[in-house]
C-alpha cells in the first residue's frame, strides 16, 4: 500500500461523496437553461438530501432486513470502488480490489442489492421496476467487461490502475480502433446502467415506463437520502471511469501535494465535462421503448466484441 | 509512418464500424448516409497506403474512390429512396435486429479465424487490417439476405463491395488503375440498373418491399 494510494484513495472517497450530488445537480441545471427553465442551482440535490435525512425513518410494514439494509449495501460497495480505482492517482489504496473484474462485479452488486429491496416491498411498481432493473444488468454487464478488457489486452492484465498507467506513458494509444469503439460501447453501457436517458428517465416518477423510480419507490427519510446519494455516486464513478480510461491526462503518478491537487481538479472537469455533455445530450434524446432497449444493448455488446478483435488483431 | 499506419487503422476500424451501423439503423435515409461515411472511410483507407508506398497511383485511386463511393453511389441511392414512396424504413427484417447484431458479432469472430493464415503470411500493418475488410464482406452479406427492402438490399450489396475492394487493396496495394476503373464503373453501372429497377417496381406496384413479389397477383 503506497503514499499515493492510500491519500489519494481518501482524496477520491472525498471528491466522490462530495461531488456527486454536485454533478447531479450540475446536470439539472444544464437541462433546465437548455429547456429554457431557470433551474433550482447546482447545489439542490444537496438540499435534497439534507432534508431527507432530518425525517424520521418509516418501514414498510411486511419488509424485511433486506429493504433496511440495501440502501447501505449499495453505497458502501460504491464508496469501496470509488476508494480503489485509479481516479486522482495511478496507484491503488487496495491494488487487489482494483481489478477490472472486481469493481464491475462490485458495481452490479449494488444494483442488485436495490432490485432485491424493490422485490421485498412486494409491491407491483417494486416488483416490475426489479425484473427491469435486472434485464438491462443482464445485458449490460456483458458489454462492460468486454468493453474494458478490449484496454487491457493491450496491456496484459487486468488491473485497472496499470491499464491507465499504460495509457499515460502511449498517449497516441487513445486514437486506436479498439479504444474508440470500447469507449462508444462503454458510453452506453452507462447511459444503460446509470439510468439516463433513451433507457430510463431519470426525472420522471409514478410512470408505468420507469425503471429505477419503480424500484425505490418506497423508500422515505434518511434511506431515500441514502439511495440517491448511491444513485448520484454510481453515476460519479461510472463518469470517471470511462474519463480515466480513455482519457487519463493530468492523473498524478507520484505522491505529493501539487500532483495530487492536479489529479483532482483534472478528474473534476473530466467527470463535469462528461455529465454536462450528457445532460446536452440528454435534451434531444426521447426515452426508448423498453422492447427496443436490448436492440441497443446488443449494439454495444458488438461494439465491445469488435474492440477485443480489434485489439487483439491490431495490436 | 506511424501516422500512415495510424490512419489505416482508424479507416478500417471505421469501416466496420459503419457497417454495423448499416444493420442497427432502421432508417433508409440514415442508412444511405452511413454508407457514404463509409465510403469516405474506404477512401481514407487507400490515402493511407498510398502515403505509406509513397504511390501517386494509388492516390488517385483515393481520390477516385471518395468522389464515386462517398458522392456519386449515395447521391444515386438518395435519388431512388426519394423514389421509393412513403416507406423509409426498414420496418420487418427476415431476422430481428437484436439477433442481426449478435450474428454480425460472430461473423466477425469468422472473419478473425479465415484470415489468420492469410495475415499469418505476411504480417504487415495493411494485410493486419484484412479481418475487418472480410467482416465488412460477410456483413454486407448478412444485409443483402435479411432485409426486404430493395434500397437496402442495394446497400448490403454495396457493403460487400466495399470491402471486396477492401480487401483487394490491403493484401495487394491495388491492383493496377485500369482494372480499378473498370471495377468502379461496374459498380457504378449495377447501381444505375438497380436504380432504374427500383423506380420500374415501383411504378408497377406503388412499393419497393421485394416480399410483395413472392406472391402472384392479377
Amino acid at each position: 500500500m503506497s503514499a499515493l494510494g492510500l491519500v489519494g484513495g481518501l482524496l477520491q472517497a472525498v471528491l466522490v461523496v462530495g461531488g456527486a450530488p454536485l454533478l447531479l445537480g450540475m446536470m439539472r441545471q444544464v437541462r433546465a437553461r437548455l429547456e429554457g427553465r431557470a433551474g433550482p442551482g447546482i447545489a439542490q440535490p444537496w438540499r435534497d438530501l439534507r432534508k431527507q435525512l432530518r425525517k424520521e425513518t418509516i418501514t414498510p410494514r411486511g419488509t424485511s432486513e433486506m429493504f433496511r439494509v440495501a440502501p447501505v449495501l449499495m453505497v458502501a460497495m460504491t464508496l469501496v470502488v470509488a476508494v480503489v480505482v485509479p481516479f486522482v492517482g495511478t496507484a491503488s489504496a487496495l491494488p487487489a480490489v482494483a481489478d477490472l473484474i472486481v469493481v464491475v462485479a462490485l458495481l452490479a452488486h449494488g444494483s442488485v442489492a436495490i432490485a432485491l429491496a424493490g422485490l421485498d416491498t412486494g409491491t407491483a411498481f417494486g416488483g416490475m421496476g426489479a425484473s427491469r432493473e435486472v434485464t438491462i444488468l443482464a445485458l449490460v454487464e456483458p458489454t462492460a467487461l468486454v468493453a474494458i478488457f478490449a484496454l487491457s489486452v493491450r496491456v496484459g492484465s487486468t488491473s485497472l490502475p496499470e491499464i491507465v498507467g499504460s495509457t499515460l506513458d502511449d498517449p497516441a494509444r487513445v486514437v486506436s480502433p479498439a479504444s474508440l469503439l470500447a469507449a462508444v460501447a462503454l458510453a452506453m453501457v452507462i447511459i444503460a446502467e446509470t439510468g439516463r436517458l433513451p433507457v430510463d428517465n431519470p426525472s420522471t416518477h409514478l410512470e408505468l415506463t420507469m425503471v429505477h423510480e419503480a424500484m425505490v419507490l418506497e423508500y422515505a427519510g434518511p434511506r431515500l437520502a441514502l439511495v440517491e446519494l448511491g444513485t448520484a455516486m454510481r453515476l460519479t464513478v461510472y463518469l470517471g471511469l470511462l474519463a480515466n480510461l480513455f482519457v487519463p491526462w493530468g492523473v498524478a503518478t507520484e505522491p505529493g501535494v501539487p500532483a495530487l491537487l492536479v489529479g483532482a481538479v483534472a478528474f473534476a472537469v473530466k467527470v463535469g465535462a462528461l455529465g454536462a455533455a450528457l445532460a446536452c445530450a440528454e435534451v434531444f434524446l426521447a426515452k426508448l421503448r423498453l422492447f427496443r432497449v436490448p436492440e441497443l444493448l446488443a449494439g454495444s455488446f458488438l461494439l465491445a466484441v469488435l474492440a477485443v478483435t480489434a485489439a487483439y488483431v491490431l495490436g | 509512418m506511424v501516422h500512415a499506419i495510424q490512419l489505416l487503422n482508424l479507416a478500417a476500424g471505421a469501416l466496420l464500424l459503419t457497417a454495423v451501423l448499416v444493420l442497427w439503423r432502421r432508417e433508409l435515409p440514415v442508412i444511405v448516409r452511413v454508407f457514404a461515411v463509409q465510403g469516405v472511410a474506404l477512401a481514407a483507407l487507400v490515402a493511407a497506403l498510398a502515403r505509406e508506398e509513397g504511390s501517386a497511383e494509388l492516390a488517385a485511386v483515393a481520390v477516385g474512390c471518395l468522389v464515386l463511393r462517398g458522392a456519386v453511389l449515395p447521391w444515386l441511392l438518395r435519388r431512388a429512396l426519394a423514389g421509393a414512396g412513403e416507406v423509409q424504413r426498414e420496418t420487418r427484417p427476415v431476422i430481428n435486429v437484436a439477433t442481426s447484431l449478435l450474428a454480425a458479432a460472430a461473423l466477425t469472430l469468422l472473419a478473425l479465424a479465415v484470415s489468420r493464415p492469410l495475415v499469418d503470411l505476411a504480417p504487415t500493418p495493411a494485410s493486419r487490417a484484412v479481418p475487418f475488410a472480410i467482416a465488412v464482406v460477410l456483413i454486407g452479406f448478412l444485409v443483402l439476405v435479411t432485409r426486404r427492402h430493395a434500397v437496402s438490399q442495394l446497400v448490403g450489396f454495396l457493403l460487400m463491395d466495399n470491402g471486396i475492394t477492401a480487401v483487394g487493396f490491403l493484401t495487394t496495394s491495388g491492383i493496377g488503375l485500369v482494372v480499378e476503373i473498370g471495377v468502379a464503373l461496374d459498380v457504378l453501372l449495377v447501381v444505375l440498373v438497380l436504380q432504374v429497377l427500383t423506380g420500374r417496381m415501383r411504378e408497377a406496384f406503388g412499393d419497393t418491399d421485394l416480399d410483395e413479389l413472392r406472391e402472384l397477383h392479377d
